[in-house]
């Protein structure tokens, strides 16, 4: 268990970081592809959503090759922190921006597009600014789609394992998550342990998205 | 119908009967990482002696000793210690009395950009951002890196700046891009025939670290199969020393 308590704390302050980053990424990026008529979309589409349907593999070896000192993105960092990127949480957190970017935009997307263009021309039509018919038309409406947003990115994060394990290094406590440490109890035959910690992942896992589905299911909020 | 089937399982006899005859064997072995790459030169050689062929299954020597407790369909196993070998035969899952010392691994510290200063001073003299190697628990030339840093009295000066790759292969990799600037490998990957390997490395004394006995076994799921048993004979043979030795191993026993 001495184990266990660090790599949970870990995986977590993670998973919260990378949320909200993407909250602040991925909901211009959402709202951009929701309203643009632009012919470069379907492009942006398919790039944003090419976690989704990559090898984590590939991830992780681009990201490996992209964060090495000797790399100009690397190199800068290491000027600025004094760290590598790669084995360091930063380097996970760069990582899990990419990894869970799908999982932020593709909800944020679709609850904007349903939001309807009705809404947003009476706001116009009354003198609304943009900025204030997006806080007072938009975000009230795309409730559900920024809790789906968030837990989603969240709980994927939890649950990353590939990119992490090639760019982590394994460090206790640094970049040593859980479902790594699942990975490390099964490779030494640890499986009492590996019990608890995957029991526990499925448990909350499940917990947390059918929390999601209630809240959706008692609050629908309906645009036009 | 009957007469049908009957001909169906006639069909399927003289199949079963003819087939191992007609044929070379195909053998599935798993591989401990640091022999992936002389396994497959011995493997060239192997086909071109026997006839039979094997396919290479490589991942450290834990996982792969949890996949064939597990049920994996390996013929053969190549561990990088000896211990999984012999917990295996003694779990029943191998054949008793057929392992063997295929190869005495030796460690390297590398480095990928090579500097003025040689890779085991940069160790001692702590001119290093991070060093690599591969997780003791799974891996032996992991455990007999730490020996090593035991050995030298810099265990704790490198406990924060050390990754741990899950196996050897991986260990390699964090080097080989740049993102480690020092790390424990196995000297076959770093000393490979007719390839030459960026940088520059020390080839660590036999003595700091236990030998890295590396002992391969015949898997029950391998009992019947010629070409499990024509590789194990031959990964103990004069040809294959002679390949062992230009990837910088010494020979089992």
């Amino acid at each position: 268990m001495t184990e266990t308590l660090p790599a949970i704390g870990l995986t977590v302050r993670l998973a919260f970081v990378t949320t909200i980053m993407l909250f602040a990424l991925g909901t211009p990026l959402a709202w951009w592809l929701a309203t643009t008529r632009n012919r470069v979309k379907p492009f942006i589409e398919a790039v944003t959503a090419l976690p989704l349907v990559l090898p984590p593999t590939v991830i992780g070896f681009y990201l490996l090759v992209l964060l090495n000192p000797q790399s100009p993105v690397g190199a800068f960092w290491v000027q600025i922190t004094g760290d590598t990127l790669a084995f360091s949480f930063s380097g996970l957190v760069v990582a899990s921006l990419i990894y869970s970017l799908p999982f932020m935009v593709q909800p944020l997307q679709t609850a904007f597009e349903r939001v309807g263009r009705d809404h947003m021309e009476a706001a116009a039509s009354l003198g609304a600014g943009r900025l204030d018919m997006f806080v007072s038309i938009v975000l009230p409406l795309s409730v559900r789609g920024f809790v789906t947003a968030g837990v989603l990115t969240f709980i994927h994060t939890v649950g990353e394992f590939g990119v992490v394990l090639m760019v982590g290094g394994n460090i206790p406590g640094r970049t040593r998550t859980l479902s790594i440490a699942l990975f490390d109890h099964v490779e030494t035959l640890h499986y009492d342990e590996a019990h608890v910690l995957a029991a526990g992942l499925v448990g909350v896992s499940f917990a947390v998205l059918a929390v999601v589905f209630l809240i959706n299911r008692r609050y629908p909020v309906h645009a036009g | 119908m009957k007469g049908i089937a009957t001909v169906i399982c006639a069909w399927a006899l003289a199949v079963a009967a003819l087939a191992p005859a007609a044929q070379a064997e195909e053998a599935l072995v798993a591989v401990a990482s640091n022999f992936a790459e002389p396994a497959n030169a011995l493997s060239e050689a192997f086909t071109h002696t026997t006839g039979h062929s094997v396919l290479i299954s490589s991942g450290s020597t834990g996982r792969l000793y949890a996949q064939v407790v597990q049920g994996a369909p390996f013929d053969v196993f190549m561990a990088a210690d000896a211990v999984r070998p012999a917990r295996l035969e003694a779990e029943g899952l191998a054949i008793p009395g057929s392992t063997r010392t295929y190869a005495t691994g030796r460690l390297a510290l590398w480095v990928h950009a090579a500097g003025v200063e040689p890779p085991l001073r940069r160790l001692t003299t702590g001119h290093y951002r991070r060093l690599a190697l591969a997780n003791p628990d799974l891996a032996p030339y992991g455990a007999a890196a730490v020996q090593v840093l035991n050995r030298l009295d810099l265990a704790d000066e490198a406990a924060d700046r050390q990754v741990f790759g899950e196996n050897i292969a991986q260990t390699f990799s964090f080097v080989a891009t740049g993102n480690a600037d020092l790390g424990f490998v196995a000297l076959a990957q770093v000393n490979r025939p007719g390839r030459a390997t960026a940088g520059q490395y020390d080839v660590i004394p036999a003595h700091w670290h236990a030998p890295i006995r590396q002992d391969a076994v015949l898997l029950l799921h391998g009992a019947d199969n010629p070409a499990a048993l024509a590789w194990l004979e031959f990964l103990t043979s004069p040809a294959a020393h002679d390949i062992l030795a230009a990837y910088g191993y010494e020979p089992g026993a």
